[in-house]
C-alpha cells in the first residue's frame, strides 16, 4: 500500500517539473517532454533512475522520463552480451512494448475515431 | 525578443511592445502545479494499480509487469482521446496528463486521427509522430552518447 503513495508523490513530483518547465520556461510540451527523456536517458547512465523505479515503481516508471532510462538500459544490456553493435540493437529492447503499442493503437484509433471540431 | 532585435523597431513599435507584454495574460503557477501534481500523481497510482494487477493475478513479477502495465495506458489513453475525453482532462492538468506515457499516446493517437482526412499513407502515416517524433529522437540519440561514455568510462577502468 505504502508503494502506492509513494507512486502519487514521485508521479506527481515529476510532473510538476514538466509544469514548471511549461510555465515559467515557457516550454512548448515537445521541448518539455524531449528535455525529460534526455534527462532519463542521463540519469540512467548515472545509475540513479533504477534505484527511484524500485523505490517509488509506477511513479517513476509511468513519467516519459523512464523512457530515456529504458533506452540507455537496453543499450547497455545488449552492449554487455554482444560488445559495441548492442548498443545499436538493444536501444529499443526495452521499451520496444511501449513504442510498438503507441503506434499500433495509435493507428487503430485513426481507423475507428473521426476528428472533432 | 533580443535587444538588438527592440532597438531596430521605430520608438511607435517599442511602446506597443511594452502594451501588449502588460496585458499578456499572467500564468496562474502556483495553481497549475497543484493541479499537475495530482493529476500526474492519479496516473502514476492507476499505473501502479494496474501493475499490481498484473502482478498478483497473472503471475508477472515486477520487472516483466513494466511491459504490459505501459500497454493498457496506452491503450486507455488512445480510447479516452479517440472519445474527445482526453482533451478536456489536458486542458485542466497541463504537465500532468503530457508527461506520463499516456500523453505521449495521446500526442501520437491524435495527431493519426486528425490527419485522417489527408489520407491514410501521407496524413495518418506521415503525421503519427510529428510530436512524438522529437521526443523518440532525443531519446534515442541521447540514449546512443550516454551508452557510449558509460562503456567507454567501463574500458578504462573507472566507475
Amino acid at each position: 500500500m505504502e508503494k502506492f503513495i509513494w507512486a502519487f508523490i514521485v508521479g506527481g513530483g515529476i510532473c510538476v517539473i514538466g509544469q514548471i518547465m511549461f510555465d515559467v520556461l515557457r516550454l512548448t510540451p515537445a521541448h518539455t517532454m524531449s528535455t525529460l527523456v534526455v534527462a532519463g536517458a542521463v540519469l540512467g547512465g548515472l545509475g540513479l533512475y533504477e534505484p527511484l523505479i524500485k523505490f517509488a515503481g509506477a511513479g517513476a516508471s509511468v513519467p516519459i522520463s523512464s523512457f530515456g532510462n529504458a533506452l540507455v538500459k537496453g543499450a547497455l544490456m545488449e552492449a554487455e552480451r554482444t560488445g559495441l553493435v548492442g548498443v545499436l540493437t538493444g536501444i529499443f529492447e526495452v521499451t520496444s512494448a511501449g513504442v510498438s503499442a503507441a503506434i499500433i493503437f495509435g493507428f487503430m484509433g485513426s481507423l475507428i475515431f473521426k476528428p472533432k471540431g | 525578443m533580443s535587444n538588438k532585435k527592440i532597438k531596430k523597431l521605430t520608438p511607435t513599435q517599442q511602446e506597443y511592445k511594452r502594451f501588449a507584454k502588460e496585458r499578456v495574460p499572467k500564468r496562474p503557477v502556483l495553481l497549475n502545479t497543484i493541479r499537475a501534481f495530482i493529476a500526474g500523481g492519479i496516473i502514476c497510482t492507476i499505473g501502479q494499480g494496474v501493475q499490481w494487477m498484473f502482478m498478483t493475478y497473472f503471475g508477472f513479477s515486477e520487472v516483466t509487469a513494466g511491459n504490459p502495465t505501459v500497454a493498457v495506458l496506452i491503450i486507455a489513453a488512445v480510447l479516452l482521446t479517440g472519445f474527445g475525453v482526453y482533451d478536456h482532462i489536458a486542458q485542466w492538468a497541463g504537465a500532468g496528463s503530457a508527461v506520463p506515457v499516456t500523453g505521449f499516446a495521446n500526442t501520437i493517437a491524435s495527431a493519426a486521427i486528425e490527419h485522417r482526412t489527408e489520407g491514410y499513407v501521407l496524413g495518418v502515416g506521415g503525421n503519427m509522430f510529428k510530436l512524438a517524433g522529437s521526443v523518440i529522437a532525443y531519446g534515442v540519440f541521447s540514449a546512443f552518447v550516454v551508452a557510449l561514455v558509460k562503456i567507454t568510462f567501463k574500458a578504462l577502468g573507472g566507475i
